[in-house]
């Protein structure tokens, strides 16, 4: 959206907590995402990666520091943080069902002022035919595929400089996920994006990560670069079937 | 038993009246519930205040009656604004009561606020669509025009050029401004509005005033049938909306238009032609009430999410 210089720091986030009532669910979790890299955190069902990401965009109880290319966004709004260039694709795709497919797409284009909106949407509609054949269909009536396809376009419509994912593969048939994760990969690769993907299918999110985390009870318990992990015997136990 | 076929067109057309009225305060209703699921209880008596306003600047101060209108549209959309910012947005939307209770409390409130200033007397207000205006060829100044052997008043035309104009602007403020897209999306999905940078509480402000504007044009274009303005004019009338929004299905703007049509024509041909004219049963104009009730119950038993609502609003 705006060219900032990035100075290679992208998403730092420190001790970073969250509870919901009386139930601390993160506690302090540190990681990173360098700028144009992709980092994934792994965890079993209800380890805190969903809360993890709703903390970046302040979208739940807490407290902790983050900042995206050395700003502090920890103390925005949600809709502001969004105004910075994080895009988020919530868990169960976050589309909006009412909306038709364009309307989805424009939505994601919200934050910006430009003139090239309706280009993007061209775009989107070119990298995913299936989408432009149900341009006008409401959202709601579109397969799991289709659906995440249209949450991944929405959200890299607002042009975002970090992008986070969460479990992206869930409820998508093996194909499918391999088609997503391999056009995530080309997506960092020719865009430079930066990705922050949370996911439980460790095998694709370690091949295309270049740092991964591991939580547990919401508490870092492993992390390094992608590749060592992915040879880690305890990460190839719980997570990689192993 | 006679089946008065002949007048039926009568009861057809006030009816069709009746309903679009009920239609107008049914879209108001809609509006604040596609965006938060909840009910403005408050919706009948901000119109009534609307009205009132019209009949301060329109009869005692001497205001065109247009331009009243419009001006009582434009505060009642600021006060409902303001309503969302003060009253509801501190509340956490998840959790209804609190703000079905605040609603509620409005409608006391404003009630009796009403009826201080005022009293409880009903006034004149003039109908805006008393008669044909002059450029009309050959009805200029008559209040009918006959139609299958009935009458068919310049008032009910009026009504429904009314409401189609307002539907008209609003689908294109909906769907053809960057607020209206972001007022679907809030509707569609909060958090994912709020992902996308939408500003949601301005957004609800934006619903809230669109809808109130909508509730006092509905209260000013029912104010001759009741013959003026009285601060409780519109207690029935929300029932009747109410019912005319869960007939559509709570969640489906064209639904609550269609809803309130609906209940109008059943209120006047089935209840009022087929029940007092054809079977003579006079008590069952007391029935109406107790009509539209059963009406709310059997949608709500049999299709809850109404006759165009989505599935959504089956969890409410
Ligand atoms: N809205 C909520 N209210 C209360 N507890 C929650 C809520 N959402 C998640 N939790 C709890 O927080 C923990 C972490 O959840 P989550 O971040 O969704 O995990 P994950 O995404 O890794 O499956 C879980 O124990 C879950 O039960
Ligand atoms: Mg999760």
């Amino acid at each position: 959206m705006s060219d900032d210089v990035f100075d290679e720091v992208g998403l730092v986030a420190k001790n970073l907590h969250a509870s919901y009532g009386a139930v601390e669910v993160l506690r302090g979790l540190d990681f990173e995402v360098a700028q144009g890299k992709v980092s994934v955190i792994l965890g079993a069902n209800g380890a805190g990666k969903t809360t993890t990401l709703r903390a970046i965009c302040n979208m739940c109880n807490s407290s902790g520091d983050v900042s995206l290319g050395g700003v502090d966004i920890s103390r925005l709004g949600t809709a502001e943080i969004v105004r910075k260039g994080v895009a988020h694709v919530p868990q169960g795709r976050g589309t909006f069902p009412e909306l038709s497919v364009t309307d989805n797409l424009l939505v994601g284009a919200y934050v910006r002022k430009d003139k090239e909106i309706n280009d993007d949407v061209d775009r989107w509609f070119e990298i995913f035919p299936v989408l432009a054949e149900r341009r006008e269909q409401l959202a709601g009536s579109l397969s799991g595929g289709e659906q995440q396809m249209l949450a991944v376009s929405r959200a890299l419509m607002s042009r975002p400089k970090l992008l986070l994912l969460d479990e992206p593969s869930l409820g998508l048939a093996p194909l499918i996920i391999e088609d997503l994760f391999t056009r995530f990969t080309n997506l960092n690769k020719e865009t430079g994006l930066t990705m922050l993907v949370v996911e439980q299918n460790a095998n694709l999110a370690l091949d295309m990560a270049d740092v991964g985390y591991v939580i547990e009870s919401g508490e870092i318990t492993l992390s390094g670069p992608a590749d060592q992990l992915k040879s880690d015997p305890a990460v190839q136990e719980a997570y990689l079937g192993a | 038993m006679t089946w008065n076929f002949d007048i039926l067109p009568d009861f057809v057309f006030n009816g069709l009246s009746l309903g679009a009225i009920y239609g107008t305060v049914a879209l108001s209703l809609v509006l604040i519930f596609k965006a938060t699921t909840l009910i403005n209880f408050a919706t009948g008596e901000l119109a009534m205040i609307g009205a009132f306003m019209v009949y301060v600047l329109h009869m005692e101060q001497g205001l065109w009656l247009w331009l009243s209108i419009l001006i009582a549209m434009i505060i009642s959309a600021g006060l409902g604004a303001l309503i969302e910012r003060t009253l509801t947005r501190p509340f956490d939307p998840a959790d209804h009561l609190p703000v079905v209770l605040i609603t509620l409390g409005l409608f006391l409130i404003f009630n009796a606020l009403a009826g201080d200033i005022w009293n409880y007397q009903v006034r004149l207000l003039s109908n805006p669509f008393g008669k044909f205006p002059s450029w009309v060829p050959g009805l200029g100044g008559d209040r009918f025009v006959m139609v299958l052997g009935s009458r068919l008043k310049y008032q009910s035309i009026g009504i429904w050029l009314t409401l189609a104009l307002a539907l008209f602007l609003l689908g294109l403020i909906l769907n053809r401004t960057k607020m209206g897209l972001a007022f679907r999306a809030v509707s569609s999905n909060v958090e994912s509005a709020r992902l996308v940078g939408v500003h949601t509480g301005r957004t609800l402000g934006f619903g809230w005033a669109i809808a109130s504007a909508f509730g006092t044009l509905g209260a000013v274009l029912v104010a001759p049938q009741l013959g003026g303005v009285n601060p409780n004019m519109m207690a029935t009338i929300l029932i009747y909306a109410l019912a005319g929004a869960a007939l559509g299905g709570l969640d489906s703007l064209g639904g609550a238009v269609i809803g309130g049509i609906l209940i109008g024509l059943i209120q006047a041909v089935l209840v009022m032609w087929l029940g007092v004219v054809v079977f003579g049963q006079a008590y069952m104009s007391i029935l109406q009430l107790a009509a539209a009730f059963v009406l709310i119950l059997i949608v709500l038993l049999f299709r809850p999410s109404g006759l165009f609502g989505s599935r959504r609003v089956e969890r409410v």
